[in-house]
């Protein structure tokens, strides 16, 4: 019995291994052994031309080019940092509240036609970001049909959605009166004036912004949904026989119960938003003034474009660490008593 | 899982009412004026997603002094095929095949390689098989732009830049895909495997014979997902496939092409071509709609 046993593991665990062998080659080879590689050649003024064992090694400098230098290297970091912040800050509450919203109401139970909501809300998440992009592009054309549904409403010029550097922030400003005061104007972190960090998001970028929302809240709301369905009847039923008003029920006992989805939506919320790319290749490729700049966007631009491969990884590695202490932090305040 | 993946069962006008006694007691015009606003919020939101789907395939068929001065117009003034016929010009058709290639290759890649992986996972005690499992979940939270230097240094030391195997052998393979398979392993029973290894079958007939029939669901989940996946993809073929136009799949096709035109933008030709590279995932995802909100539920609910 116990040679059997022994045989028996014995084919396991080469068995295991063989079953294993394929997959964990690829994911070492394109993914793992990857990850390394970019973090030496960060360490390094490779420009993706010549083989990267010919660059030299130059420490830190791609990263203090970055951080510390003054020059276009950094500004232009800073910009994307500025444009992604805001992008992230905008998207990941707008996306999650509708999402949440929409689901809650599909849920209802003296509501029918489930599926067919469902369906419609889910769609645009399945399809190409680039088609998607083009699409878009279409409907914020000056004539287009954004600018038709806002003009329906309210008593707006055309705006111009696509080629519009201006900062929302700065517009609500200048709308009060405010111009560029000294203060903001006169100091700068990173090489970009405080007046510059606090523009918002331009308006080029709101729309990017629009797109983005209206692609992942499908998903989003198809998660909350089975963490709705998730809730154990019981649980309803009784806040319900305790005479617990909608508003009561909805803050005491769905918020609560949906904490852990509500983490995980924000979760991923924040880490794809922060890797924000195709819909601004399509769109605008960084512009207009860099305003639609990101880091990702930044990785690919100075790597494959102006030949700063060293430099791009440098990027990304920054991002990687970004959006890591985002998902940590964020951890912290959702779930404090999950640690 | 307890997703509402059924149609919801015909019911008589009021029924829903009856199993929940305190909507009941609320009065009619209450209950109505929840149905409408209820109704009105979901028609809006609908009518949201999906309009822009309509307005593309319709401006597709529009010339394009008709797209640019009235996009609006639901009724295309004359209709015409040109956009469609233009496609031929700008290597649409080659595009087409070779996301075809890469979608299928890269589906099936991962249908056989996950699964494997997963199964062993899940099943075959092997030395090392925590630390594997860990690393895999390790590499589900690497962002893809971090990858896309290092890749694309890899492929070039392994001399596939600008091949169909550079396209397809990194995306073959997928953490989730494991992690998705592993999961579903897990949660179904063992006696019919147990049976199958007494009776004698080695371990890879009891996993190809009983273990993967019975993992259909999970199976047909990661078809679509890799199939939906692979067929979006932007990224990695825009870096793998740098200088050879004739590897471009449909996603990097119609992104250079709108950055081609520049001012005098062609819509109704970048519309038809949105619209034709959105049809197959529509396809299958209107064929298999509970598996896709299956697999999304499913990362929704472990993660």
């Amino acid at each position: 019995m116990n040679a059997l046993r022994t045989k028996l593991t014995n084919t396991e665990s080469v068995s295991g291994w063989t079953f294993m062998a394929p997959a964990l080659a690829g994911l070492l080879v394109f993914t793992l052994a990857p990850i390394l590689m970019a973090l030496w050649v960060s360490f390094r003024d490779w420009n993706g031309l010549v083989p990267p064992g010919q660059s030299s090694f130059i420490g830190f400098d791609n990263y203090r080019a970055l951080l510390f230098e003054p020059g276009v290297n950094r500004t232009d970091f800073a910009i994307s940092l500025r444009n992604n912040a805001y992008y992230v800050l905008g998207v990941v509450p707008l996306q999650t509240a509708i999402a949440f919203a929409l689901a809650v109401i599909v849920n209802q139970r003296f509501l029918r036609g489930k599926s067919f909501f469902r369906t419609a809300y889910y769609f645009p998440s399945i399809t190409s970001s680039i088609a998607v992009s083009l699409i878009f592009l279409f409907l914020f054309q000056r004539n287009g049909a954004v600018n038709a549904f806002l003009g329906a409403f309210l008593p707006l010029d055309n705006i111009n959605w696509l080629e519009n550097a201006n900062g929302v922030i700065h517009n609500v400003l200048a709308g009060v009166g405010v111009e560029r005061p000294a203060v903001l104007a006169d100091n700068s972190i990173m090489g970009l004036s405080l007046w510059q960090w606090i523009s918002g998001p331009s308006v080029t970028l709101l729309a990017i912004m629009l797109l983005a929302t209206w692609t992942t809240t499908g998903t989003l709301m198809l998660i909350f949904l089975a963490g709705l369905q998730n809730i154990p009847v019981e649980v309803e039923e009784a806040s319900r026989v305790d005479g617990a008003s909608p508003l009561q029920h909805f803050f005491r006992v769905t918020l609560p119960m949906m904490k852990p989805t509500l983490f995980f939506v924000l979760t991923i919320g924040i880490i794809g938003t922060w890797q924000v790319f195709d819909q601004i290749f399509a769109i605008s490729a960084g512009g207009p003034q860099k305003t639609t700049l990101t880091p990702a966007y930044l990785v690919y631009r100075e790597g494959f474009r102006n030949f700063g491969m060293g430099r791009a990884a440098a990027v990304s590695f920054i991002l990687f660490v970004i959006i890591v202490v985002f998902t940590l932090v964020q951890r912290r305040i959702v779930s404090p008593d999950e640690q | 899982m307890a997703v509402d993946t059924q149609p919801a069962p015909a019911q008589l006008p009021g029924a829903a009412a009856d199993s929940r006694p305190p909507d009941h007691r609320q009065p009619l015009w209450r209950r109505i004026a929840k149905r409408v606003l209820g109704y009105g919020v979901l028609a809006f939101f609908a009518l949201v997603f999906i309009f822009p789907f309509m307005l593309a395939i319709i401006t597709s068929f529009k010339t394009r002094p008709d797209a640019a001065q009235t996009p609006l117009n639901l009724i295309p003034d004359p209709a015409t095929l040109s956009a469609f016929e233009a496609m031929g010009q700008v290597n649409l058709p080659r595009s087409a095949y070779v996301s075809i290639v890469v979608t299928l290759s890269v589906t099936l890649g991962r249908l056989f390689l996950d699964s494997l992986a997963g199964y062993a996972l899940s099943r075959l005690d092997f030395p090392g098989r925590k630390i594997v499992f860990a690393v895999i979940v390790a590499t589900l939270a690497i962002p893809g732009i971090v990858l896309a230097i290092p890749r694309f240094l890899v492929l070039g030391q392994l001399g596939m830049l600008n091949s169909f195997s550079g396209l397809i052998v990194p995306l073959a393979v997928d953490a989730f895909g494991i992690f998705l398979m592993k999961q579903f392993f897990d949660s179904i029973p063992k006696e019919m495997e147990e049976a199958a290894r007494i009776d004698g079958a080695t371990i890879f007939q009891t996993y190809s014979r009983v273990v993967l029939p019975l993992a259909a669901p999970a199976l047909i989940a990661l078809t679509i997902l890799s199939f939906q996946g692979s067929w979006n993809e932007f990224l990695h073929p825009l870096i793998a496939a740098p200088s050879d136009a004739s590897l471009r799949t449909l996603p990097v096709t119609l992104a250079l092409l709108r950055g081609l035109m520049g001012e005098g933008t062609d819509f109704p030709l970048l519309m038809g071509a949105s619209i034709l590279t959105t049809v197959p995932v529509a396809i299958v995802f209107f064929t298999f709609q509970r598996y896709f909100v299956q697999g999304v539920a499913a990362s929704g609910v472990k993660g």
